[in-house]
């Protein structure tokens, strides 16, 4: 068989070399991969394992129970988690959404634009506990009593520089072109904020307040020193009230058999939602795309 | 005063730009440019790339204002107003001067929404009249064969050129008086332009219609006037049949042979 095209032979071992080069190159960030993937799956397996056994109806159905009880669940932990995390989001999202709107179409150049910038740069990087250090001093301290409304300005207080950061990043990605086209229509700029270039970046708007919903789901330190918790049943947010990470975190850290078991099914649906409302929210950004 | 800027006497000029000076910051873009633009005609401005085209045609629906950094002095007129005149709201005058862009721009919404949301800006219709405005507006564009079965789909789903015809169509459905046109075709392949420039054919039976391109053939193609400008001065204006084939000045020439540019 003879070669039907002939290539000098410098330019062979070139070639030869390059492929090498791109081997190595694909092993190492394979390998990096596998790396992270690993204890990602190690954590998920460790949490299925432990959590789902600690798993019954009752966990979803029985308050949180004493010591050493037969019988016990984490219905109020979970209501409570459910009630923060829902109207935290639904006071953080507006105002950051707001900010963000601010942020990308008004005040990219001014002094202001750029001061709020910088401080829900400061705000997106600072330590929940911070925060809820922040909050007990401003809020807890005040009223005189731990309070569900405490947890839920310290969760809004988490969810605000999330939701401001991606709706900027998000409406600064919806190219000129389109916002001059609204305008060249002679919109007013508030309709084209609100019907174009807000609707334009809609997915990756929500992927950002559901990625910070997910982020305030797993909270312990911002409702530690708010909300507390509660053994019992509440609705009211002027009281303590009980929260999955808190309760865990309790529930972790005793001697109890039965308080382990529940804090391992505690873990495992926090870990759930978490991981449900990452996929939802990635589906939803490629669907975008 | 005669100068080579004026339109001949049969026609009527929809658009005087007067004395125009624009400004990119420190940057003199546009200087003392005065030209008539007629009504119901095609003016095609051309010229090598940063020569003013552009920055000439957004400064006719006062788009530049969207950037501080620009300004525009001198008058632009429109039928007799001056539409540089900051107390006139630019809302409305960008109604009566529509503006299509390079790229096509789909709103993120469905065809039928894409058309109707300028309408509602300016007008409140019943569902009858919007629905009949729509159609009309589709027509207009030669495009409504092609969606007419699908008007509730998303805009951004049809091809680059259907696209750009319903830009086309959005502009002409808040019914102005004058199509700014920036390079319509530039992002289109062959077919789709030759859409285009057929439609611009029929669009100026009803409307002033300005349009700037890069490509020469496609000025001569569907012009009546042409403007040639270089370095943000207006070179030469006139007749595109006179400006193409015994133009003026040696410039013009130059550029229209392809001995430069």
């Amino acid at each position: 068989m003879s070669a039907a095209v002939a290539f000098d032979a410098s330019r062979l071992s070139h070639h030869k070399r390059r492929k090498l080069v791109n081997q190595v190159a694909l092993a190492l960030s394979l390998a990096a991969m596998a790396f992270g993937v690993f204890w990602l799956i190690w954590i998920l397996i460790e949490t299925v394992r432990l959590g789902i056994g600690g798993l019954s109806l009752a966990v979803f159905t029985e308050m949180t129970p004493p010591p050493l009880a037969e019988t016990g669940g984490l219905a109020n932990a979970i209501f409570g988690s459910l009630t923060m995390v829902g109207l935290a989001t639904l006071l953080g999202t507006p105002i950051g959404v707001m900010a963000g709107v601010y942020l990308a179409e008004y005040g990219k150049t001014t002094w202001l634009g750029r001061v709020t910038q910088f401080i829900n740069d400061i705000l997106l990087s600072a330590p929940s506990i911070v925060i809820g250090l922040f909050i007990y001093s401003a809020v807890v301290a005040k009223m005189k009593s731990f309070s569900g409304i405490a947890g839920v300005l310290a969760l809004a207080l988490i969810v605000i520089p999330v939701v401001v950061r991606t709706t900027e990043n998000m409406l600064s990605l919806i190219p000129n072109a389109l916002r001059e086209a609204a305008y060249a229509l002679g919109t007013p700029k508030w309709k084209v904020i609100s019907a174009i270039t807000l609707k334009a970046a809609r997915a990756g708007v929500i992927t950002g307040v559901l990625l910070a919903v997910a982020r305030i789901a797993g909270e312990t330190a911002p409702l530690l020193f708010t909300a507390l918790s509660n053994q019992f049943w509440t609705s009211n947010l002027g009281e303590p009230m009980a929260s999955l990470p808190v309760t865990i975190f309790k529930f972790a850290m005793s001697p109890y058999e039965n308080w382990q078991k529940l804090a391992w099914a505690g873990v495992f649906i926090i870990t759930m939602g978490v991981l449900a409302l990452n996929i939802i929210a990635r589906t939803m950004l490629r669907n975008k795309n | 005063m005669t100068s080579i800027y004026d339109l001949p006497p049969q026609e009527k000029a929809k658009l005087a730009v007067r004395d125009l000076n624009f400004y990119y910051g420190g940057f003199h873009a546009l200087k003392n440019i005065n030209l008539s633009l007629p009504e119901k005609k095609v003016t095609a401005f051309i010229g090598p790339s940063g020569c003013g085209k552009s920055t000439l045609l957004r400064a006719l629906n006062r788009m530049f204002e969207l950037y501080p950094e620009q300004r525009a002095e001198g008058q632009i007129l429109l039928d007799g107003t001056n539409i540089l005149d900051k107390k006139l709201d630019v809302s409305l005058i960008r109604a009566k001067i529509g503006m299509v862009f390079q790229k096509p721009t789909p709103f993120p919404m469905s065809i039928y929404d894409n058309i109707a949301f300028g309408v509602k800006l300016f007008e409140t219709l019943s569902r009858d009249a919007m629905d009949e405005r729509v159609e009309w507006a589709l027509r207009k564009a030669a495009l409504w064969n092609e969606v007419k079965d699908k008007l509730q789909q998303s805009g951004s789903g049809l091809s680059g050129g259907q696209q750009q015809r319903l830009c086309i169509a959005r502009g002409i459905a808040i019914k102005p008086e004058v199509l700014l046109l920036d390079e319509p075709c530039s992002a289109l392949d062959p077919i789709s332009t030759g859409k285009i420039e057929e439609l611009i054919g029929e669009l100026k039976h009803d409307y002033t219609v300005v349009i700037v391109t890069h490509n020469m053939q496609q000025a001569a193609r569907c012009s009546d006037y042409t403007a040639y400008m270089y370095l943000g001065d207006l070179i030469e204006f006139g007749p595109t049949r006179e400006v193409f084939t015994k133009p003026k000045k040696k410039d013009t020439e130059d550029y229209i042979t392809g001995r430069f540019g």
